[in-house]
């Protein structure tokens, strides 16, 4: 099937050493590949595997059980729930992604500046991160969308704000360590020039056994950003967002459940598909990497 | 960052005969350390609040009567005075900060621009409620989790898979999602429990549940490893050849060893379980700190939502302080670094 992403990696060990780990047939990842390629084209090319309009209203046809006409049944007015949640695929995505982005970049700038700053920038942003970091990631985001107001836009920057202390508290780890590594010691002994030692030895040694982390970051972005809209405070319920439907839905939840359990569902099984095919690309960029 | 205090400067110049009896002073450099750690993470906090009061966009006094008519317009001047007066927006910035940051001290956390009652009444009525819920949450979460651990852990083939496989999706399942399919499930369709409980035992259940699946996922990937570097320890082969049954094994030596690294995470959990039950008490309606945030944030009532910030802060630094020191008597051997 689609093993293009799992094909290389026991090629690119041919005398393996963890003979265990390949042997294990990576059933996880062909389940996650597959779920991550449906996402994308939900979220690229919604109209292509929508049944429906999504915001074509059927009152008579409004609060069915899922059937054959409705695969996941319909909302109060009678609008698709599969296609609403295919439609909302894109901007579920793309505000997990945006705020994974964000989060990423200034944890690699603010981890960098901590770790090679010296003394008194370094430790002032050490400081800075530190403190950030007593924060609980909601508690932060929630900070923002008070003094901003809620929007898809501020959901992104808020979460991506509330994350990055704790993935720059890591980098920054990451970073020192590589840098008092044998191979960088030899580099400057050699004589090689600080910044081409930073560009080649510190930063790829410093971010590889970084990837998994970071694609967690992508998936907890995207279930911290549904929990936004589903608590009313992100994207408001017009757009089929997957926590905007969650949010929608409660108010049916005794007599329409599956408005609640199915975007729940999704949100869930995409963010364990995104963890899962983390976990081997991490694997698998530590291979090339040795 | 080892930056030497007042208190441990004695010590560091000391010569070999204080050195045998150093454990004390160096405890005493470790708690200073941490406690002024503490200290500026709990100004940082403060701070942290007060810029997100100035930050409020536009005329701070059009903004909070804003907020309180819940409707926007433009206001006269006689309007503005009072909450000009009121909340000292006349002040020099310097000034407020430092007249917010003293209120602090004294406990104050200022003043609802909707309700008109004091930040601190609103969150002291709701509390306990919250309190009661994180610290449920987190007894049962160790239950699980131990239980899960002890049970699956370092078995073979299928068993240790599967422990592992559960504890990954459970530590990924949101809070929203496990609450609502609780609801469905436990008090919908077998009605075991009030779907609205209120903050009786009976309502109690759910949401502590809701929150303690997840965390018991986290502490159970934290102890797993732990649990199986152990089971290797000669210690336990030789409590396995004193003739102990497995069970008894796992139960009376690993376990105590395997703990370790979850009682790091007690204090983030604290943290994570108060951040939790701020969805959790939406889903269940039920009463508590998490449900103020979440209205205070939605009508923009800032000194609320800032007042539950600092709270929630000045707990989670508290609480880690706290595991920080247990941590050293647990393990003596850190104490000595």
């Amino acid at each position: 099937m689609t093993a293009t992403t799992t094909a290389p990696a026991p090629a690119a060990a041919p005398a393996g050493r963890r003979p265990r780990r390949r042997a294990r047939p990576a059933t996880g990842v062909l389940l996650a590949v597959p779920a991550l390629l449906l996402a994308a084209v939900a979220a690229l090319a919604p109209s292509t595997i929508a049944r429906y309009d999504p915001t074509a209203m059927d009152f008579a046809a409004a609060l069915q059980g899922p059937s054959w006409a409705h695969w996941l049944g319909t909302d109060e007015s009678g609008r698709d729930l599969y296609s609403r949640i295919v439609h909302g695929t894109l901007p579920a995505l793309s505000i997990g992604l945006g705020a994974a982005a964000l989060a990423i970049v200034s944890a690699l700038v603010l981890g960098t500046a901590a770790a090679l700053g010296g003394r008194v920038l370094g430790g002032v942003v050490a400081w800075v991160i530190e403190i950030l970091f007593s924060f609980p990631t909601l508690l932060l985001a929630l900070l923002l969308v008070a003094v901003l107001g809620p929007s898809a836009a501020v959901s992104a920057v808020a979460i991506g704000v509330g994350s990055a202390p704790g993935y720059a508290r890591i980098v920054r780890g990451q970073v020192l360590s590589a840098r008092g590594s044998g191979y960088v010691e030899a580099a400057t002994v050699l004589g090689h020039a600080r910044a081409r030692i930073l560009a080649r030895h510190v930063l790829p040694n410093a971010v590889r056994p970084l990837v998994g982390i970071f694609t967690l970051a992508v998936a907890q972005s995207v279930v911290w950003a549904s929990g936004l809209a589903f608590l009313g405070l992100g994207v408001a319920p017009p757009s089929s967002e997957w926590g905007a439907l969650l949010d929608a839905g409660r108010p049916y939840i005794t007599t329409a459940p599956w408005l609640t359990l199915v975007p729940g569902l999704v949100i869930t099984l995409l963010a364990l598909a995104v963890t899962t095919a983390g976990r081997h690309l991490q694997r698998f960029v530590e291979k090339e990497g040795s | 960052m080892t930056a030497p205090t007042a208190a441990t400067a004695p010590a560091a110049v000391a010569t070999a005969p204080a050195a045998v009896a150093a454990r004390g002073p160096v405890l005493l450099r470790r708690v200073a350390r941490r406690a002024v750690h503490a200290v500026a993470v709990l100004l940082g906090s403060a701070t942290a609040a007060f810029l997100a009061q100035q930050a409020l966009p536009g005329d701070r006094a059009t903004a909070i009567l804003n907020t309180r008519s819940g409707q926007s317009g433009l206001r006269t001047a006689q309007e503005l005075a009072p909450v000009v007066a009121q909340y000292h927006l006349d002040w020099p910035v310097w000034r407020q900060y430092a007249d917010y940051v003293l209120g602090l001290l004294h406990g104050d956390l200022g003043r609802s621009y909707q309700e008109f009652r004091p930040v601190r009444d609103i969150i002291a009525d709701q509390f306990g409620a919250t309190l009661t819920l994180t610290l449920t949450a987190i007894a049962l979460a160790w239950v699980i989790s131990v239980g899960w651990v002890t049970a699956t852990a370092g078995r073979s083939g299928p068993f240790r898979a599967v422990g592992e496989f559960v504890d990954t999706v459970t530590a990924g399942i949101p809070h929203y999602w496990l609450g609502i399919v609780l609801l469905l499930v436990f008090a919908q369709w077998l009605g075991w429990f009030p779907v609205i409980g209120g903050t009786g035992p009976d309502g109690l259940a759910l949401p502590a549940l809701t929150l303690a699946v997840p965390l018991a996922g986290f502490l159970g990937q934290a102890t797993r490893s732990a649990f199986e570097r152990t089971l290797d320890q000669p210690f336990v082969l030789s409590a396995r050849l004193r003739g102990l049954g497995d069970g008894r094994v796992r139960m009376r030596h690993v376990l105590r060893h395997a703990v370790l690294p979850g009682v790091t995470l007690s204090g983030w959990a604290l943290g994570a379980t108060i951040a939790g039950a701020v969805v959790v008490e939406t889903v269940f309606t039920r009463p508590g700190i998490g449900k103020v945030l979440v209205t205070a944030v939605g009508s923009q009532d800032l000194p609320v939502v800032t007042g539950v910030v600092v709270v929630i802060t000045a707990v989670y630094v508290v609480a880690n302080l706290l595991v920080d020191l247990a941590y050293v008597r647990i393990d003596p051997r850190l104490g000595d670094r």
